[in-house]
């Protein structure tokens, strides 16, 4: 079989997946899969790269070049092999806590310079493999195994994040909306730039139901936008709302009470619109934007530009190795 | 008049600068020590400055002083005593005057000795005048009057006339020490003249005078009555330039990419004193070595196992609380079995300790600071040259062996400078056959296992990404001896452990036996490692002339051992390590031979001198 024709079974290891069952991860990695397809990179010329966490099992299960490497420091690592070998289609798994606690750091520097990887942070709100502790993304009030009183820690919200380190993508997917997590993980495989791409995610032992004011059937659609380029941004079980214009920022309406000129249209190019709309929340009456909130690649990736730099320095200085080791002052004995 | 100023054969000189941070110290420093070497002395230089960029001037806390060695002969160390001290103000020479030699020459600019500045200082008197520097030789020059006055007719405010003092002092020192005068001047117009990178006509004009002014105060005033004159040492033939050893390290990380037909790739961040080495390897992209200043150390050495686990040749520079912090990362290069070299200028400790002191602290963090039983190969650079080979050889035993090689400096080396043979690229050993990634048309009808080993070496198989049709998973769990897959069976946790520390053991079997400097057995062996050699070479050379039982040893790889190490050290009746740390190697040593080792230890941020090394050699001697 020419790897040219791959689909995303191939891409699944032998290894037998240890996650729990019911684990939102299942449904995450078909997703993946389906994003390495889309790449169309043949399997030998993918690595994933993952921290510690649930999540960070990832790599055993895909049959690519994998590295399972230690908390918090995926993207870092990942910087490496995508610097170090720009035809690679380098991919990044890690979790809310891997990502945003103790691995912030290089998060937010990763998405800063703009390196060409795909980057999936399954977001849990919880720490899984240490066994149910809070984690920088659990709400306010949340119980743990180190909150048995609730959270006092303000939540993050790591697109918002995102969008203040110069994002070039991002995009927020769910678990349960299967279709929804392929096209956000086919896209963002396709991008070229940091594709930040966040997938909420239901632990069914430490958090069951985090995310079920968004999943369930009945509330789930008013509680939820799922936006796309150049359409108007209606939602609601029976699409009874929208979003309109408020100042300088962004409120809900109903769809009957306002002129259809007046809903607001998404543009997945609009920074401005993007940083608003990742930062929308239920608890404040504004749904959660789900789908591609921010897709622009007209800015250079940090990876081409390390080598546009090294050829350009090559034209001008274009020293050989005995010529550097000679450089400046010398003198023969 | 000063023509009849004697002019004495020395053998060997040693000058000291002082002066406000920030005030030239360093620039002036290297300009003597690549004049000197330019005219065929040896030298050995050793900076000292205080960490702050701008430390109050006139201050004692903000003197920045560079010392270095002058000799006809191999240097080894910049020296004990100062024979010159060049003091710029009185805070440098209430700084300074204490070390100078007794009868030694001070070198003052006496139009700095205000009343204010004696008064920041606590003089109560001019110590020019009233007997406090009684017992040296000194020469006090108003050298913003003669500069000023010899820049007279330039359009210049007088504060950038007054920073022409250098080169005024550099024209009498080159006067004083019978140099070439047409180096300093080819300098001058190197740096500031029109082929400069940023011409400045003036300053290149004004430096010229002032150097020329300096010469002229020398030869025509009668203030000096003794000249030196230095013949060129007795050196290896070759084409030589002067380097430091962050500069070494940083070419040796080039070369080594080079040699090994890999993509050189550094993942770093900034922390003095490994600082140097990052700036003058960031000039080499048109060598095409990819340098990423990352967003913190473990970001720096992440993205270098990132790099190594791609098929770059990976390197990542830092000093010790940046060590500190690649800890995990660096057990993470060793687990997984890639090539890495950590590159280490040690300084002063613990925690942010002393920033711009040296001190050979780290030696046992680069043993033990990592979780787990997790041993890797210490190779210590000996002199500011010897980084070179130091680094190029770490990355060597780095690739043949898979594993990550922690390559030691410190900020004395990393920082000081001496002349370096420039080797050619065609005499550095070829690194390719070392690389040997797995491919499987080398291998036909063979499974790929990321696990199974070189049986000399135990290196693993390596497939990097891109290598067709053998994709796999490691990571940082536990892996099985042979497929690499995660595997929590204790057997294999044993096998795999025992393998590890096996692959780094073996290693001793290979590596260059321990020279002996002197008799191969005897009363006191002195082992020096680092940079410790060169006091430790000097004061043993100088004690084997005294016709004592001393002899001495070299550690160039710190762990493992050299083979015949544990022989040697049976064959003398004591055993002496100086180091600038508490003990470090010694407790090694004791661990490893069950023997009785005496530490000479110093942690004053500044390395030994040779007498202090006589001075322990002797008591021990019972002399």
């Amino acid at each position: 079989m020419a790897d040219t024709q791959l689909n995303k079974k191939d891409f699944a290891s032998d290894a037998e997946v240890k996650w729990c069952p019911g684990c939102g991860d299942f449904a995450i990695m078909n997703a993946v899969r389906s994003g390495m397809v889309a790449a169309g990179k043949p399997r030998d010329e993918v690595a994933i790269v993952s921290g510690i966490g649930c999540s960070s099992r990832f790599p055993y299960y895909m049959e690519t070049y994998g590295f399972h490497t230690i908390h918090g420091r995926a993207a870092a690592v990942a910087s490496g092999v995508k610097v170090a070998n720009p035809k690679l289609d380098v991919w990044v798994v890690s979790g809310d806590g891997d990502s945003t606690a103790i691995g912030g750091n290089h998060f937010i520097h990763a998405i800063r310079r703009n390196i060409n990887l795909n980057y999936v942070m399954i977001n849990n709100k919880i720490y899984g493999l240490t066994k149910g502790q809070y984690s920088p993304t659990s709400e306010m009030g949340q119980y743990s195994k180190t909150s048995p009183y609730g959270v006092i820690d303000y939540p993050m919200i790591p697109l918002v994040a995102a969008m203040g380190v110069g994002a070039t993508f991002i995009a927020r997917g769910l678990d349960s909306i299967m279709k929804l997590s392929t096209e956000i993980c086919e896209r963002g495989a396709k991008h070229h730039g940091f594709s930040m791409m966040e997938i909420y995610a239901n632990c069914v032992i430490y958090n069951d139901g985090a995310h079920k004011a968004l999943s369930s059937k009945e509330e789930g659609p008013n509680n939820r936008i799922i936006v796309r380029h150049g359409e108007k941004m209606i939602f609601g079980t029976e699409d009874q709302f929208c979003l309109v214009q408020d100042g300088f920022g962004i409120k809900k309406a109903t769809v009957a009470d306002v002129a259809e000129g007046d809903i607001l249209v998404h543009d997945e190019k609009d920074a401005d619109m993007a940083t608003v709309l990742a930062g929308m929340r239920p608890d404040a009456d504004l749904p959660l934007a789900l789908g591609i909130i921010y897709a622009d690649d007209s800015k250079k990736t940090y990876d081409d530009m390390v080598y546009e730099q090294i050829d350009c320095v090559k034209s001008k200085l274009g020293r050989t190795m005995d010529q550097l080791l000679q450089e400046g002052h010398t003198w023969n004995v | 008049m000063a023509e009849n100023a004697k002019l004495t054969k020395s053998e060997q000189i040693v000058v000291k600068f002082a002066g406000d941070s920030g005030d030239g110290m360093q620039l002036i420093g290297n300009q003597l020590t690549a004049l000197a070497a330019l005219d065929g002395n040896d030298v050995n230089s050793l900076p000292d400055y205080p960490s702050e960029i701008r430390a109050p001037s006139g201050t004692i806390a903000g003197v920045s002083g560079f010392q270095m060695c002058l000799g006809d002969h191999k240097i080894y160390t910049a020296g004990d005593h100062p024979d010159v001290l060049v003091a710029f103000n009185p805070a440098a020479v209430k700084h300074s005057s204490k070390d100078v030699k007794p009868g030694g020459m001070i070198i003052t600019n006496s139009d700095s000795f205000t009343e204010k500045a004696l008064e920041k200082v606590g003089y109560e008197g001019n110590p020019l005048e009233d007997g406090t520097l009684k017992g040296y030789d000194v020469k006090a020059i108003p050298m913003f009057t003669l500069v000023r006055e010899a820049l007279a007719d330039m359009d210049m405010p007088n504060a950038a006339k007054d920073r022409c003092k250098n080169f005024f002092t550099m024209g009498v020192l080159c006067w004083l020490f019978n140099k070439e005068q047409q180096l300093v001047l080819d300098f001058i117009d190197e740096k500031f003249g029109a082929k400069a990178k940023k011409p400045l006509a003036q300053v290149a004009e004004a430096n010229t005078r002032a150097f020329k002014a300096g010469l002229n105060y020398g030869e025509t005033t009668i203030m000096f009555q003794e000249r030196f004159d230095l013949g060129a040492a007795q050196i290896e033939k070759g084409l030589y330039r002067n380097i430091t050893g962050n500069d070494a390290s940083a070419l040796a990380i080039a070369a080594a990419g080079y040699k090994s037909g890999l993509q050189p790739f550094i993942g770093s961040y900034p922390i003095t004193p490994a600082t140097d080495l990052l700036h003058y390897a960031s000039e080499f992209k048109d060598l095409g070595l990819v340098t990423m200043q990352m967003e913190d150390e473990i970001a720096g050495i992440c993205t270098a196992v990132g790099a190594a686990c791609a098929g770059n040749l990976a390197f990542t520079t830092t000093s010790g609380p940046g060590l500190a912090l690649k800890t995990e990362a660096a057990g993470m290069a060793l687990i997984l079995e890639v090539p890495l070299v950590i590159v280490n200028v040690q300084r002063g400790g613990p925690c942010t300790g002393l920033p711009t002191k040296t001190e050979q602290s780290d030696l046992l963090q680069a043993m033990f600071g990592r979780n787990g039983d997790s041993y890797m190969p210490i190779i210590a650079a000996l002199s500011p040259a010897d980084c070179f080979d130091a680094t190029y050889q770490g990355a060597k035993i780095a690739l043949k062996y898979r594993t990550p090689v922690i390559v030691l400096t410190d900020g004395y080396i990393g920082q000081g400078s001496c002349p370096w043979k420039v080797p050619t690229m065609d005499e550095l050993e070829d690194l390719t056959p070392y690389v040997n990634f797995w491919k499987p048309e080398d291998h036909p009808g063979e499974t790929y296992q990321p696990y199974k080993r070189d049986p000399e070496t135990l290196a693993r198989d390596w497939a990097i990404p891109g290598t067709k049709g053998v994709q796999h998973r490691i990571g940082t769990l536990e892996k099985d001896a042979l497929t690499g897959a995660v595997s929590h069976d204790p057997m294999n946790h044993q096998i795999m452990t025992e393998t590890r520390k096996a692959k780094v053991d073996n290693l001793a079997a290979v590596l260059p036996e321990a020279e002996i400097n002197g008799a191969e057995s005897g009363k006191v062996l002195v082992i020096s490692w680092g940079g410790t050699f060169g006091a430790v070479k000097g004061a043993v050379d100088r004690l084997i002339e005294e016709g004592k039982s001393v002899s001495g040893i070299n550690l160039r790889w710190v762990w493992p051992f050299p083979p015949n190490l544990g022989d040697l050290i049976s064959r003398f009746d004591k055993i002496l390590v100086p180091e600038l740390n508490m003990g470090q190697l010694s407790v090694l040593l004791r661990a490893k031979f069950l023997v009785d080792v005496q530490s000479l230890s110093k942690v004053q941020g500044d390395p030994f001198r040779e007498y202090e090394v006589i001075d322990k050699v002797n008591e021990m001697l019972g002399e």
